[in-house]
């Protein structure tokens, strides 16, 4: 909801790509800072503006109900629902512990329901 | 391309489809739960966080006849009586099977705790502390599915077609996420369980797989859809300042237990000039709230970001941190201090009336297609009772579960070779209809939603006029030519966003088209469906509108409402 509708700064996030965990692949994106503004209208924000092919994992837009959108932030596993954006550069990459699919999509799919 | 067998497929894992997945897998065959999202976390049964209406008579008593009442009220006159009835008689069953199974209603003294609600006549509502009801249900059923061997689960498995041969259910073509490859299902039933639509509107309390897919597959595979031009705008979703973490829909039951009160752009009560009551006892309805915001934003009284003023800064802090409980440390959070601001609300498009039609045993007119929980039309009329979502979906869920695990019949087997030609009919479509710019940058997938959201927000929200209604119809219309069908669909790779928007957009497009054209014909104001130009309830339109599909047009007409008024109040009076 007009998340980033009076935006006049910016910040950088350093977003890991690919599906190679092995590759170190990293790509720069200058979004708009707001107050309150999370990772994940970040990372949609670059969807709609940027580069649309980004893959990220989601479901319940912010509520933080669904608990699918855990990825690392500055190395540290977060929901990127309820983590703020930052005004220092920020990186965001995929949970190191899970096999990697794409992007900042990792394997969290419990292995019974795997078809 | 992959090729599975089951006898029963659940598209969508959240409360309905896992109810059905349970209820099925009681018959011993096999059963296959796929939902595009992670079984139990899509969808807006997690997302629930209060009231679940059943007339178990705890905190007062109650029948469900008398919930039965209320719900027919409240849908203005359109309500399936029948499946209304069900739906009032089960829920008390299927609540305290919920309690069987352990889910932790809040309780006193060894009795579930009830509270009132809007349109109710007694305390009707159970919950599960705190704002936890849908993640607690989920988890409760989730355990129940993990009990049964013959319940396949599928996570990220993305159904996109059901096959039908004379008009019988022959198998589904879907889209393994994970992977990246499709995959051909030979079944004999299928149950849609994939709830609304309410994604296709710019304010919305959607979860992403809620851009209307069971309706689309519902249509396109010859059933009928009842009842589409009724969305349900929730009055008082959040608007901001940003909030993450919570359900934009957390306000409604502090209002009620605190007396929030809505105040316009200039900080004034208009509630009342609406024909409504606001305070603390305050009973107006959902609708009257969405409209009376949206005329005062319209007037040029909105609150700055397009909304009106909730305010609880009149209600003393002691009460405010009793009654929002660690809450209150998630609206710190957010910078939130309820007892110094404000905050600014909007009605957002919370649940669809409007679905599919079926019968008491949650049938289609296709055999072997089922539907249940938000997916079903006609239950809740022109405008649903607050906690009736829930168990709608628990009820119905176990009936369509139930009925699909028993029906049989005797169909050809589907192969791979029949996956392969269903699918390249809905990847080739366009490529013979149109002329194909791929790679176009001026056109993304995400900006035709966000355009089809602001369409659909703007000209088919909470008030509509002819002239939007058409306005929007052209729009849409525009959107499919000029856009959409000038995207070749993506091909397919390991968890391809691109390939999943580009699905979603083919169901939402077709949607929303359903939607406005049934709008456009109800030329009369009821319930949730406002007509500015047209404010007038007409005897004439106390009918259902149904909706088919065919040769890619949908084709509409009208039906009386299927009503047991008379056998009603025999009941009632028998109980007084």
């Amino acid at each position: 909801m007009n998340i980033f509708l009076d935006n006049k700064n910016t910040t950088t996030l350093k977003v890991f790509r690919g599906t190679d965990s092995n590759i170190n692949d990293f790509n720069f994106f200058e979004v708009p800072f707001n107050d309150g503004a999370s990772i994940l209208d970040a990372l949609n924000w670059i969807r709609e503006n940027i580069d649309e092919s980004l893959a990220f994992r989601y479901s319940c837009i912010n509520a933080n109900a669904c608990k699918e959108c855990m990825v690392l932030v500055n190395g540290k596993t977060k929901y990127s629902c309820t983590t703020r954006l930052s005004k220092e550069t920020t990186t965001i990459e995929p949970l190191s512990n899970k096999r990697l699919i794409r992007d900042l999509v990792s394997d969290i799919v419990p292995p019974k329901e795997k078809l | 391309m992959k090729f599975l067998k089951t006898d029963v497929l659940i598209i969508g894992a959240g409360g309905a489809g896992m109810y059905a997945s349970i209820a099925a897998a009681q018959s011993g065959k096999n059963i296959l739960l796929a939902d595009k999202s992670l079984i139990s976390r899509g969808g807006a049964t997690v997302m629930a966080q209060m009231t679940v209406a059943a007339a178990v008579g705890h905190e007062e008593p109650d029948h469900w006849t008398h919930h039965l009442d209320d719900t027919i009220k409240s849908g203005q006159g359109l309500c399936n009586e029948e499946l209304s009835s069900i739906l009032c008689e089960e829920a008390v069953d299927r609540i305290l099977e919920m309690s069987d199974w352990k889910t932790d209603w809040a309780r006193k003294d060894n009795r579930m705790s009830q509270v009132m609600a809007p349109g109710h006549s007694v305390k009707r509502c159970c919950y599960v502390d705190f704002l936890n009801t849908g993640p607690a249900i989920s988890r409760t059923l989730r355990g129940e599915v993990a009990k049964h061997s013959n319940i396949k689960r599928a996570s990220g498995l993305n159904i996109i077609e059901i096959i039908v041969d004379n008009n019988i259910v022959k198998g589904a073509i879907g889209l393994d996420i994970e992977t990246g490859s499709y995959i051909t299902i030979d079944t004999n039933a299928v149950v849609l369980a994939a709830g609304g639509l309410t994604r296709i509107f710019s304010r919305n309390s959607a979860s992403l797989n809620m851009g209307g897919d069971a309706y689309a597959l519902a249509l396109r595979a010859g059933a009928e859809l009842i009842d589409m031009e009724f969305v349900q705008f929730f009055p008082i979703g959040h608007l901001a300042p940003r909030l993450v973490g919570m359900d934009p829909i957390m306000w409604d039951p502090f209002r009620y237990k605190l007396g929030g009160i809505l105040l316009n752009g200039n900080r004034e009560q208009f509630i009342e000039n609406y024909g409504g009551a606001d305070g603390k006892s305050y009973t107006v309805s959902r609708d009257l709230a969405s409209y009376a915001i949206i005329k005062e934003v319209e007037a040029g009284r909105g609150s700055p970001n397009g909304g009106a003023w909730l305010s609880f800064e009149h209600v003393p802090k002691v009460e405010l941190e009793s009654a929002f409980g660690p809450i209150i440390k998630k609206l710190a959070e957010n910078n939130i201090d309820l007892t110094k601001n404000a905050v600014e609300v909007s009605p957002i498009a919370h649940y669809h009336m409007g679905g599919i039609k079926v019968n008491t045993k949650m049938q289609t007119r296709i055999h072997g297609l089922f539907a249940a929980g938000e997916a079903v039309g006609g239950a809740n009329g022109a405008n649903r009772l607050s906690g009736n979502a829930i168990p709608e979906a628990f009820v119905f869920g176990k009936r369509a579960g139930q009925y699909a695990s028993e029906y049989t019949c005797t169909k050809t087997i589907l192969t791979t070779s029949d996956g392969v030609s269903a699918l390249s009919k809905v990847l080739t479509k366009h490529k013979i209809d149109n002329i194909l710019i791929k790679d176009n940058n001026d056109i993304r997938m995400t900006s035709i939603m966000k355009k089809l959201q602001d369409i659909m927000w703007n000209d088919v929200g909470v008030i509509r006029t002819r002239k939007s209604l058409t306005n929007a119809l052209d729009l849409i219309n525009n959107l499919n030519v000029n856009y959409f069908s000038k995207i070749l669909p993506p091909d397919i790779t390991v968890y391809n966003k691109q390939l999943m928007d580009w699905l979603d957009l083919r169901n939402s497009l077709l949607c929303a088209e359903a939607v406005c054209l049934s709008a456009y014909n109800r030329k009369e104001s009821r319930g949730a469906h406002q007509m500015e130009d047209i404010p007038i309830t007409l005897t004439e339109f106390e009918k259902n509108q149904v909706i088919e599909m065919n040769d890619g047009c949908l084709l509409t007409k009208w039906e009386n409402v299927n009503k047991i008024e008379f056998k009603l109040k025999k009941k009632l009076q028998a109980l007084k």
